[in-house]
């Protein structure tokens, strides 16, 4: 097991390092940040020394190897638009990522397996249909929009719901971490996003865990336990979702990162200041040093989150050994 | 009975005291800093009028009214000499002196987005605790409409150094400063919380010198909304009670609203083409650029693609600037575009290159996607790029396209900073025709610019500006497309319309909410 993290530890740094690199050479395709940072009267020659004193003249090669010798000591530079460092700034916006990512996550992990291993059960049930339905559209509608129409119906027709912002905060770890879980505000602020998040993602997870389910049951140790007498319950929560959860959690690992992609739409369109929205403008103002940041930030968390689901694939099946273990 | 009086009195101030008015407001974007020497930026001027008070501000008529000034006079034709308010603190209760607004000038010849707008400005000499003398090198028209800008900062607060070791009164745009996260001048608000890019929390300063003011805001929770749609919703759902910009796309909607007003105004930002001589041969005649300009039909462009968040245009500065002159209308006449690139000898048209930014101007691509259409009837066949603003800057500069769009909203709110900036021969020394990519230069118009800075009598002034654009007209020194409108709705029982005016600078100190 040990061997296994530690293995893993160097690909991550491998992955970043790619990243890096990669966030590096697309940098200036992003455009020129001294112009966002200054007015457009200001003479060309304080431009030139702004873009001087900032090192954005020096070889990409040059200020690449600059930033890996920070960032090995833990600085990935500053943000030109936060005027402090940008980890800082990321760090600042994760909860508000963490906590929109997570309850889409448990909302998905709740939903999908009742509703897929039901669809799988019954097939030809009325309910059935009509969730393999829903779940097409779902499917089919761009997230974008699906959350203006929750905007336009819940916060500006009904007035139930706040349509933009976290709402009230509660600091938690001394402020490091402000949460919204704990206020009733808070709540309310996070359903509509949440909502939106997941009505992207829960299709998909329906129809695996439905798929997977079918197929197990046509498997002959489930015959067998029939012909043995086992009660439905027994066999179809014990001895055949069992063995569906394994591609499961293989697809949600790799899909959790995609989940972060979605944030940036979602994020933007509820105005809630997390990781996603900071991606949008970044890009928008030209702050590549964010940029670059955000993107190892993400590559880490994508190596953890895999690294993850490899041990926890290992305890689902036994027989699955993670690689380092003999 | 003396009871029963007082019961009455406090009855009647019951409703003024009881109601603390909270103004939600959300912009597209929050000050880029705390410090208000950091940026020239719309957004830093807007946020320097709720935290600091100028010397004097516009008024919604484009005068001047006295604020932190209480009167002035010219003393000599580089001398103009400031009678301060007596009695005026700051947030942190210094009182407000001379000695700041010396300081102030000081700090604003250090920072690198204002050092060119008081360039002609030499020193701000204390005459004494509040008479300020602001002098200039050569005579100069613009020491009001600069003293605008002239915000006194606390000059105690912002001087020594840090808890990081580092002087409070450094300038600093892309990493810790002093002033950057604090703040200390003598506005209506003063600063509670500030969460970059997500809060800005301003309380009333109960100290504020201006009893007369009618305002009772006594607080204001500012939360930058970018993405337009989301804007328009947190309005429309109660969630806050003012938005600007409006984004055109949804004037229709807020009209039919009943509980939201929408205001727009024509603003200074105008948007023009400008047709490069030096790359491309046919625009150095005349002819060609005046019939570019009679195809591009600005007035039919600004009802069916910006429906009514623009002003079509026929010059650079709009109607109350010194040099408007009402003669000069939009052309718009395509038979006499054609006639005129038949007397060039171009009658078959010729091919061109246009760059144009896709997210800086409202609705800039199509515009410039329309513009494409109308140069065709003419048989100029264009090949069309558009770039993100982040990239367009750099592309604009080095000249990649004959044809290049630009917009431009004057700093100094005054006529000649358009010919300045985008007429005047360009000039690496002097700086003067800075985003001329069109490399239009003509000595008459350069002279009256240089014969203006410095001319004092306004009416002359104003003479010679409108020959500028005159000038400028006659010779199709650019093709004027529109004025953008400004656009700002709230909900009712907000009164919006009092506070705006055409610079985008709203007075929310003067804001009264029912």
């Amino acid at each position: 097991m040990i061997a296994f993290l530690i293995r893993r530890l160097l690909q991550a740094c491998i992955v970043m390092g790619v990243i890096s690199l990669i966030g590096f050479s697309l940098r200036h395709t992003v455009g020129d940040p001294v112009r966002e940072m200054y007015g457009m009267s200001v003479s060309a020659e304080v431009r030139a020394e702004a873009r001087e004193r900032l090192g954005l003249n020096d070889p990409i090669i040059v200020q690449y190897f600059r930033f890996l010798k920070n960032a090995v000591q833990g600085d990935l530079g500053n943000s030109l638009f936060y005027q402090k460092p940008a980890l800082e700034v990321i760090l600042s916006k994760a909860p508000a990522t963490l906590e929109l990512v997570f309850t889409s996550a448990l909302l998905i992990t709740l939903l999908s397996v009742p509703c897929g291993i039901y669809s799988a059960i019954h097939p030809r049930r009325l309910l059935s249909r009509i969730i393999l339905g829903v779940s097409t559209v779902g499917v089919s509608v761009p997230v974008f929009f699906t959350a203006l129409m929750c905007i336009s119906l819940f916060s500006i027709t009904l007035g139930w719901l706040p349509s933009f912002g976290r709402g009230e905060l509660t600091p938690l770890f001394g402020g490091a971490w402000e949460t919204g879980f704990l206020t009733w505000s808070g709540i309310k602020h996070l359903i509509m996003p949440s909502f939106a998040l997941t009505s992207i993602m829960l299709p998909l997870f329906i129809r695996l865990v439905r798929a997977e389910m079918m197929e197990v049951l046509q498997m002959d140790y489930v015959k067998y336990a029939r012909a043995k007498g086992l009660s439905e319950r027994r066999i179809y929560w014990v001895h055949a979702f069992r063995n569906t959860l394994l591609p499961v959690i293989t697809v949600g690992g790799v899909q959790l990162g995609i989940l972060i992609a979605f944030t940036i739409l979602t994020e933007t369109v509820f105005n809630w200041k997390g990781l996603g929205g900071m991606f949008k403008e970044a890009v928008d103002r030209g702050d590549t040093s964010l940029l670059v940041a955000y993107m190892v930030v993400v590559g880490a968390l994508f190596v953890v989150v895999n690294t993850v689901v490899d041990v926890i694939y290992g305890m689902v099946n036994p027989m699955v050994r993670v690689v380092g273990r003999k | 009975m003396k009871r029963l009086l007082f019961v009455l009195v406090f009855c009647l101030m019951l409703p003024t005291m009881a109601h603390a008015k909270t103004l939600k407001l959300a912009m597209d974007a929050d000050p880029e800093s705390l410090d208000p020497h950091v940026q020239l930026s719309g957004g830093m001027l807007q946020y320097s009028h709720m935290v600091f008070d100028p010397l004097v501000r516009f008024t919604k008529e484009g005068g001047f009214e006295p604020r932190l000034a209480e009167k002035w006079e010219i003393i000599d034709p580089l001398t103009t000499r400031f009678y301060l308010r007596k009695g005026v603190k700051f947030h942190t209760g210094n009182d407000f002196t001379a000695k700041d607004v010396a300081w102030t000038l000081d700090r604003l010849k250090k920072s690198d987005d204002f050092k060119g707008l008081f360039e002609p400005f030499t020193v701000a000499e204390a005459v004494d605790d509040h008479t300020v003398d602001l002098k200039t090198s050569k005579p100069y028209a613009l020491v009001l409409a600069m003293a605008t800008y002239l915000f006194p900062m606390d000059s105690a607060f912002y001087t020594g150094t840090d808890d990081q070791g580092k002087p409070k009164d450094a300038i600093v745009k892309t990493d810790h400063s002093f002033a950057n996260k604090n703040a200390s001048g003598t506005g209506p608000f003063k600063l509670v919380k500030r969460e970059h890019g997500v809060v800005l929390e301003l309380d009333r300063f109960a100290d504020y010198w201006d009893k007369t003011s009618p305002g009772n805001v006594s607080k204001i929770v500012f939360t930058p909304i970018p993405e337009n749609a989301a804007r328009v919703a947190a309005l429309l759902s109660g969630g806050v009670d003012w938005i600007q910009p409006v984004p055109p796309q949804d004037y229709p909607r807020l009209e039919k609203e009943k509980n939201i007003q929408l205001v727009t105004m024509p603003g200074t930002r105008i948007i023009t083409f400008q047709l490069n001589q030096k790359r491309k041969p046919e625009f150095a005649d005349p002819k060609v650029r005046l019939a570019i300009d009679y195809a591009i039909d600005s007035v039919t462009m600004v009802e069916k693609l910006l429906k009514g968040a623009a002003t079509p245009a026929g010059q650079q500065g709009p109607e109350g600037m010194a040099g408007f002159d009402p003669a000069l209308t939009p052309r718009q006449d395509l038979e006499k575009a054609k006639a005129l690139m038949k007397e060039a000898g171009h009658e078959k048209g010729f091919e061109t290159t246009m760059i144009c930014t896709n997210n800086r101007y409202v609705n800039d691509e199509k515009i410039c996607e329309a513009t494409v259409g109308m140069l065709a009837k003419i048989g100029i066949k264009v090949a069309l790029t558009t770039y993100p603003k982040a990239q367009y800057w750099d592309h604009f500069d080095a000249q990649i396209a004959d044809i290049q769009l630009i917009g431009w909203h004057p700093d100094t709110e005054d006529s000649a900073n358009y010919s300045e900036y985008l007429l005047m021969c360009p000039n690496k020394d002097t700086g003067f025709g800075q985003y001329n990519s069109g490399n239009y230069c003509n000595k008459e118009l350069d002279d009256l610019l240089m014969q203006a800075a410095v001319e004092t009598d306004q009416a002359k002034r104003s003479e010679m500006l409108r020959k500028v654009e005159r000038i400028a007209y006659e010779d199709g020194a650019y093709v004027p497309l529109h004025w953008q409108n400004l656009s700002w709705a709230a909900r009712k029982g907000v009164h919006l319309e009092p506070i705006v005016n055409i610079m985008d600078f709203p007075y929310f100190g003067d804001l009264v909410i029912d």
